[in-house]
């Protein structure tokens, strides 16, 4: 089954090309460590979910490009282009002359209803050239005022017209420390009329992206191609072909659904995060060995201590005992703070997979007492490694992972809103006050239910 | 892409435009090597086929033919507008987009805004329109005056309330340039106070200059150069005053330095605009980020590097001289200091070899010195172009919107108040028809009105920040 890409803006955009790169370069690896056969089925299948076939061999993305100025777009063709071993399709791409100005209201009110149709039907196009659809990946940032506004949009229009496939937004979560001004109302005009009209969201942090640039690849002068390259990493990890059940060695065909079912069992909690590990420049990488049980020892830290990468992990943070009472609820303030979980998903791609011990991931005392683990926890295999890591391990989590970056960027934009600046900004395009006081109700209730998982 | 037009208003905006349009030329010369009309020289320029006749000529993709300015130069004398056409730059500019007098206004504010205001007014409209029909998608308007003088006060301020009614859609930004202490025109502040009014309520964007602060930078450049503090010569193009190297040789002329600043700064202001970068900021971007309120829409620039040294490997440390040298007193291009006043918002444009994370290491150091609003204390937009100026290696454009501005306000109205106690001059404005004695004092309550938000705000500016009560869910 196929997944569309939709890119929005110039950070979608940007970030679909290298989430396109990085899954042709893995799966055209030679160092995959496995046999022949098992190397071409991989192939075939991520092929067959991400791109399509052109008569001369040159494998298409299966994607739509939209963006409402046309630097980055033609950009990005042409770098697409320019490999020589995929692109994208010629007529796959809407563009028009004046950006959105980092304004949610220009994206969403303007420019959406105006493009509409134009867009929806490229994006039927590339529907149509699928045997069966898996669903959408919509790519955007929530800061600006394409990905956010305009994103919001065609989401909500992808609901209505294909009520039937399934839609996660890849959200890019802007710098703590401004890219864009009116970054946080972007934001949470983004998040509330995504959390209506999307089925998962899963969120990458700039800010966690960067420390892993800067502290694990060792880069000195980071630039977004680094930063993008390591997105695209983490997204490959998860994306790419696994076996479609324990005992099996065919390939997974339905990722999404079975992603979903897995990780988004309530429709109040549908913010996911991902983590990867292990992450390290190409030099360091030749000289390193991993087990499985040390990878997953890290993992697992990972997760309770809600670490965003592999170094610097709290290993004080343990799970509450089972039996007694929980710490008390999630306090946004305390430090030490140990991470929640609704549920869990581990993907495990490499050498012995099958020997990996995951019992530790099934310890009732992680998750929240209204789903057994049995349920709360899955696990995806391959034996096929992943881009050149001998062994390696990505966690997809419905956590309390995003409760405090959530938090931080409600408060800031409630406290901008209280002063009304730049609200004419907004209002001019009409999105009025009220609309934001429903962002704000919808989102502290999101931060309300996923502090209190503790209980 | 977008189209932006250029409308340069009587002596000193005509001068100063000059300066742009042959910079931009430069500019574009040395990114564009292959002389193929691209979306980014189509932000300024036509690309004309000068062999047909009459309006058919343009043409838009392939090999430049001739480049024309997307202008309007207006000046109420001809002795300016005269001199541009006779001079190197003369082809560049289409010969029908001028409005020219001959009387000037006499540095009269009203007889540049209602005199020649309504005698000029369908003559404008219909270049405008002209320009406008020749753009694609037209983003933007950027007029270029004088406050203290006539022609380039009044004219030049009747232009944006035009502007409005007959483009409501288009951006306004207005470089304009206030008088400086030592003005040699009486009347300054008259003219000065009635531009300011209509800047306040018809401008979405206004960059002030004064002269004073653009000569301390010529100053400062100079001792840098003439001292031999630098062990390395200076590259001959780098200077931000320069035109050495400039598309086409002009005669220095003594405003010339200054102007360059000036054309530098719409230069930077536009490139991540025209160019490709990693995190790109178009026109509408700037406004919507840098103007929290419409009436705060004052912005405070600063350029840096000055100039470049010779030695091509810049080390983290020089990169980082530049981010601070642009909150520097010494860099703005008004009398302002922004370190000790109070930001509202702050916008910071590189161009060049300069990636993210060089950016967010500078904020985090500059930060703590730096006092925000407190409903907006990470109050930065940035940007990343990959082309740099000609000459340098990279380059930082800041736009402070900060209250710093205050003190040149307030001066401002301290000045005219000198003047209008006395009834000075008075004669001059109330013979015009359209003028009355109101005109003078609805400007000074303007003036105020702005002066007083400006206060409230660094009235806030001791509190702590204080958060406001959440939202309470019942669970």
């Amino acid at each position: 089954m196929s997944i569309v890409t939709v890119q929005l803006g110039q950070c979608g955009n940007q970030i679909g090309f290298e989430v396109f790169d990085a899954l042709f370069s893995d799966s055209h690896c030679p160092q995959g460590l496995c046999s022949k056969r098992e190397n071409e089925a991989y192939q075939a299948s991520c092929k067959e979910r991400f791109f399509s076939e052109e008569e001369n061999g040159v494998p298409i993305a299966r994607a739509v490009l939209v963006d409402m100025e046309p630097k980055v777009i033609n950009q990005t063709l042409s770098k697409a282009a320019h490999s020589g071993r995929w692109k994208y399709g010629q007529h796959s791409c809407f563009c028009q002359k004046q950006g959105s100005g980092n304004n949610w209201a220009y994206g969403y009110s303007v420019h959406g209803p105006r493009h509409e149709e134009s867009i929806m039907n490229l994006i039927q196009k590339e529907v149509e050239k699928c045997d069966s659809l898996n669903g959408f990946f919509i790519i955007m940032s929530m800061a600006g005022g394409t990905g956010s506004g305009l994103g919001a949009f065609v989401t909500q229009n992808l609901q209505d017209q294909y009520s039937n496939s399934l839609k996660m937004n890849q959200i890019i979560w802007p710098y703590g420390t401004g890219e864009v001004i009116v970054q946080n109302y972007n934001s949470i005009l983004t998040l509330s009329h995504l959390y209506r009209s999307s089925d998962a969201l899963l969120i990458h942090e700039n800010d966690a992206v960067h420390k892993i640039c800067a502290k694990l690849m060792n880069i000195k002068q980071i630039s977004f191609r680094d930063i993008n390259q390591v997105l695209a990493h983490q997204l490959g990890s998860v994306f790419q072909p696994t076996y479609s059940g324990e005992g099996s060695f065919h390939y997974r065909r339905n990722p999404l659904g079975d992603l979903m079912e897995n990780l988004v069992p309530h429709p109040e909690f549908k913010m996911l995060g991902v983590r990867n590990i292990p992450q390290m420049s190409e030099n360091s990488l030749a000289y390193s060995t991993f087990t499985w049980a040390g990878l997953l020892k890290h993992l697992r830290q990972m997760l309770i201590s809600n670490a965003k990468m592999e170094e610097g992990i709290d290993w004080q943070v343990r799970p509450p005992l089972s039996g007694l009472p929980t710490l008390g609820k999630m306090s946004l303030n305390k430090e030490f703070h140990f991470n929640t979980s609704i549920a869990n998903l581990v993907i495990l791609r490499g050498k012995d997979v099958h020997s990996a011990e995951l019992g530790a991931f099934k310890d009732p005392a992680l998750y929240t007492s209204w789903l057994e683990p049995v349920h709360a926890f899955s696990v995806w295999k391959t034996q096929r490694a992943f881009s050149k890591y001998e062994k390696s391990a990505a966690l997809v989590s419905n956590s309390q992972f995003l409760v405090k970056p959530l938090d931080m960027i409600v408060g800031k934009a409630w406290n901008m809103f209280a002063s009304k600046a730049y609200i004419h900004q907004y209002t001019k395009f009409g999105i009025e006050e009220e609309d934001f006081l429903d962002s704000f109700t919808l989102l502290e209730q999101v931060i309300a239910s996923y502090c209190n998982l503790g209980f | 892409m977008t189209q932006s037009v250029v409308i340069q208003v009587g002596q000193c905006g005509n001068q100063i435009g000059c300066c742009f349009w042959d910079l931009a030329l430069r500019e574009h010369a040395a990114v564009n090597q292959k002389a193929i009309y691209d979306e980014a020289i189509s932000s300024f320029f036509r690309n004309v086929d000068t062999r047909v006749v009459g309006d058919g000529g343009s043409i838009s993709k392939g090999k430049i033919c001739s480049l024309k300015a997307r202008a309007v130069l207006i000046d109420m004398e001809e002795g300016v507008v005269n001199e541009i056409l006779q001079g190197p730059l003369r082809d560049v500019f289409d010969s029908k987009q001028l409005i020219t007098d001959i009387s000037g206004s006499g540095n009269n504010w009203a007889v540049g805004h209602k005199v020649f205001g309504s005698l000029y007014q369908e003559q404008i409209l219909e270049k405008l329109r002209k320009s406008a029909e020749h753009c694609d998608c037209l983003q933007c308007f950027f007029v270029i005056h004088s406050m203290g003088g006539g022609t380039g006060s009044g004219l030049g301020t009747f232009l944006l309330k035009v502007l409005e009614d007959e483009f409501p859609e288009v951006y306004k930004f207005v470089t304009s340039v206030y008088p400086s202490g030592e003005d040699d025109v009486i009347t300054s502040p008259y003219n000065s106070m009635l531009a300011m009014k209509e800047l306040n309520e018809h401008a979405d964007c206004v960059l002030p200059i004064d002269n004073q602060s653009l000569f301390d930078i010529i100053s400062k450049i100079d001792l840098m150069v003439n001292s031999g503090k630098l062990g390395t010569a200076i590259k001959p193009k780098s200077l931000v005053t320069s035109s050495a190297g400039a598309f086409k040789k002009r005669q220095e002329k003594p405003f010339d330095a200054m102007n360059n600043i000036v054309a530098n700064l719409l230069l930077n202001l536009t490139s991540s605009a025209r160019f490709e970068g990693s995190l790109n900021m178009d026109l509408n971007e700037i406004s919507m980020n840098l103007v929290p309120f419409p009436q705060l829409h004052y912005l405070v620039s600063s350029l840096t590097p000055l100039y470049t040294l010779a030695d091509v490997n810049i080390p983290s440390r020089r990169l980082d001289q530049m981010f601070s040298d642009a909150f520097s007193k010494d860099h703005q291009l008004i009398r302002a200091d922004p370190k000790h006043s109070l930001y509202l918002a702050c916008a910071l444009m590189v161009r060049g070899n300069v990636q993210i994370s060089d950016l967010r290491r500078n904020i985090e150091r500059l930060k703590p010195s730096l006092r925000f609003v407190s409903w907006n204390q990470e109050g930065w937009k940035t940007s990343l172009c990959s082309v740099p100026p000609v000459g340098h290696s990279h380059s930082l454009l800041a736009l402070a919107n900060n209250t710093c501005v205050k003190p040149t306000f307030i001066e401002l109205r301290e000045r005219f108040m000198r003047l209008y106690k006395k009834r000075a001059h008075l004669h001059h404005y109330l013979q015009i028809e359209g003028m009355e004695e109101s005109c003078f004092t609805e400007a000074m309550s303007s003036l105020s009105a702005l002066i007083q938000e400006y206060n409230q705000l660094d009235a806030t500016k001791s509190m702590p920040a204080e958060d406001l009560p959440r939202l309470r869910i019942a669970v």
